[in-house]
């Protein structure tokens, strides 16, 4: 019994890194360039979603989409000031780029409101649900189901309409799909804003059911990365799995082996696939 | 030509003289923990700078250089510095093992592969007691010989720092010159084309990485003997990493001098703010490197020393 409650809350916390995750692996498929301050993405849009509640007293009916929206805006903005200067530029700007402006986002943070843990109320989405001695928060379910959704229509989004197509047509092959009369740019930004938004969602509702902090960015940009190298680069059904199989393996981790030792199976996890199989359980080599 | 080698000399006999006339202790101090930074800097610039493959984890490589000291002297009573060449082991061995699986994939997911390794390593430590788990080691608190190196004035350690700059500043000027050199450019401006023209891209990588691990451990190494402590946070934080990053970027990434002029810009500045607001526990300083780091990479990727080069070519077009 144990066993099944134990993978059911790492399914439902694999779906939110399976969303997360999507937005990384989208920015990484469309330009070639990785975020490293795709956690602090994250760490932000946990942020709106606190001040929002206190503040403006919403549910996650409201701040959920506020922070996509909030998180979009940055994205954009990221894109235009930053990323478009440097993605053709040296590997060293490249990266130096995105990592320093984790390093602002996640210190900033940190000076306005101290390394202090904080957390929604829990009465926020309250309630524990019970089938057949199976307890489930409502929180983590909603989360769950939310991000599984969302994830299934950025798939969607992206296969089956013809704005997926020409952000599909930009990430193959930029000069081919200008001679075709679609402008990269704007693309572009687009995927920066979308995956932007990802972690922005996902944010939102990790923020349910978890400690806020300015420096949580830290292990979710590393679950994040394990979870795009396990399900290959720039596909969201592989970061669907690969989330999922994250949320479960972190899951029976922590209880059978501890808490603390989590984190070191995760990214132990992530240098073995880098050995073993770098182009992803589901990609191609 | 003959006024720069003059310059040269002016500089060397002043980085050599001023500690016999001045005397304060603080300044002292700072020279030598800048003269350490100019050395991981240094190192890190060997594969991050001339190579192109950004680590932003090479504090896996000072925390095994410092804990190897360390633990030298609390597991087995030996001195510290005894101790550094187990660091130097330790750190190649990882270099190995975070390289080889990743130098055969494109430049990112080296970096996202040392970002990882130095979190695992950092929490293994923390929860391993015999490298003293979160709480850190120390080193002896009185010397008991001079074999421990534990010296109460910074001048002994500046000197010493100082000679391990100099050995690694030939060894770098050297590999410049070197097939490694050209193999290294050859690889940071294409890695295909690099392949192509028949460079052995992967060994290559490797070497350089761990030339560069090497004296990062050393450096860390140094750094314990000083300190005479080290815990999971002071050997293996992103704080540490993010100095080698941004002062060789600061310099100029890739060239000899240029993580000697960041650290002679960055350690002053951060030791006298830290002296003038107490410590660095605000996060302040973390906004201020993200922030250089970021205007780095998006108007000047080569540093001061680009700077350098574009002003002096403007000026020699004034004068034409």
């Amino acid at each position: 019994m144990i066993l099944v409650q134990l993978v059911t809350d790492g399914l439902l916390v694999g779906a939110v890194y399976a969303l997360l995750s999507s937005g990384l692996t989208l920015i990484w498929g469309m330009m070639n360039v990785v975020n490293f301050a795709h956690g602090d993405f994250v760490m932000l849009a946990m942020y709106v979603a606190f001040i929002a509640v206190t503040t403006l007293a919403i549910g996650p009916a409201l701040f959920v989409p506020l922070a996509a929206l909030v998180l979009f805006g940055v994205g954009v903005v990221v894109y235009y000031a930053l990323i478009r200067n440097v993605m053709r530029g040296p590997m060293l700007a490249q990266i130096l780029s995105t990592f320093g402006l984790g390093l602002v986002l996640r210190y900033a943070m940190f000076w306005v409101f101290s390394a202090n843990f904080v957390s929604l109320p829990d009465t926020l989405v309250g309630g524990v649900l019970s089938v057949d001695g199976l307890r489930l928060q409502y929180s983590r379910l909603l989360a769950g189901v939310v991000a599984l959704l969302l994830t299934a229509a950025l798939h969607l989004m992206l296969t089956r309409t013809a704005l997926g197509s020409r952000l599909l047509a930009v990430a193959e092959d930029r000069t081919a799909a200008m001679l075709v009369g679609i402008r990269p740019d704007p693309m572009q930004a687009l995927a920066w804003g979308i995956g932007a938004a990802c972690a922005g969602v996902a944010g939102a509702l990790i923020a349910l059911f978890f400690y806020i902090s300015p420096l949580v960015g830290d292990s979710l940009v590393l679950i994040a990365f394990v979870t795009v190298c396990l399900g290959g680069f720039g596909s969201v059904p592989g970061a669907l799995f690969a989330g999922l199989a994250i949320g479960v393996i972190e899951s029976l981790s922590s209880w059978f082996i501890g808490a603390a030792w989590k984190d070191v199976v995760v990214y132990g996890l992530f240098l073995l696939a880098l050995w073993v199989r770098p182009q992803g359980l589901l990609g191609k080599s | 030509m003959k006024k720069r080698h003059l310059l040269f000399v002016v500089l060397g006999i002043l980085v050599l003289a001023w500690p016999l006339v001045l005397h304060g202790v603080f300044i002292q101090h700072v020279a030598a923990l800048l003269v350490l930074a100019a050395i991981s800097a240094s190192a890190w610039n060997i594969v991050g700078g001339y190579g192109g493959q950004v680590s932003i984890g090479h504090a896996m490589f000072f925390g095994a250089g410092a804990y190897g000291a360390l633990a030298a002297y609390t597991d087995f009573g030996w001195p510290p510095v005894a101790g550094v060449p187990l660091g130097i082991i330790a750190a190649l061995l990882i270099a190995v093992l975070v390289g080889l699986p990743t130098f055969r994939l494109q430049g990112h997911y080296f970096s996202m592969a040392t970002i990882a390794a130095v979190e695992l390593l950092r929490i293994l430590l923390s929860n391993v007691s015999v490298l003293g788990a979160s709480v850190g080691l120390m080193g002896p608190a009185r010397p008991r010989g001079l074999a421990d190196l534990s010296f109460r004035s910074p001048v002994p350690y500046y000197y010493l720092f100082l000679a391990v700059l100099a050995l690694l500043l030939v060894v770098t000027a050297w590999m410049e010159r070197s097939r490694l050199g050209f193999y290294l450019r050859a690889i940071r401006g294409g890695e295909r084309g690099a392949r192509s023209l028949g460079v052995p891209v992967v060994r290559t990588k490797l070497i350089a990485l761990m030339i560069s691990a090497g004296f990062t451990a050393l450096a860390g190494g140094l750094y314990a003997l000083m300190v005479g402590f080290i815990d999971p946070e002071s050997g293996f934080g992103l704080l540490i990493s993010v100095k080698m990053v941004i002062i060789a970027a600061l310099g100029g990434a890739g060239t000899l001098w240029g993580p000697l002029v960041g650290a002679a810009i960055l350690i002053p500045l951060e030791e006298s703010t830290n002296a003038l607001f107490g410590g660095s526990g605000t996060g302040a300083t973390y906004v201020v490197y993200g922030a250089i780091i970021v205007l780095i990479s998006r108007f000047l990727p080569g540093g001061i020393a680009e700077l350098v080069q574009l002003l002096s070519v403007k000026a020699r077009r004034r004068a034409a």
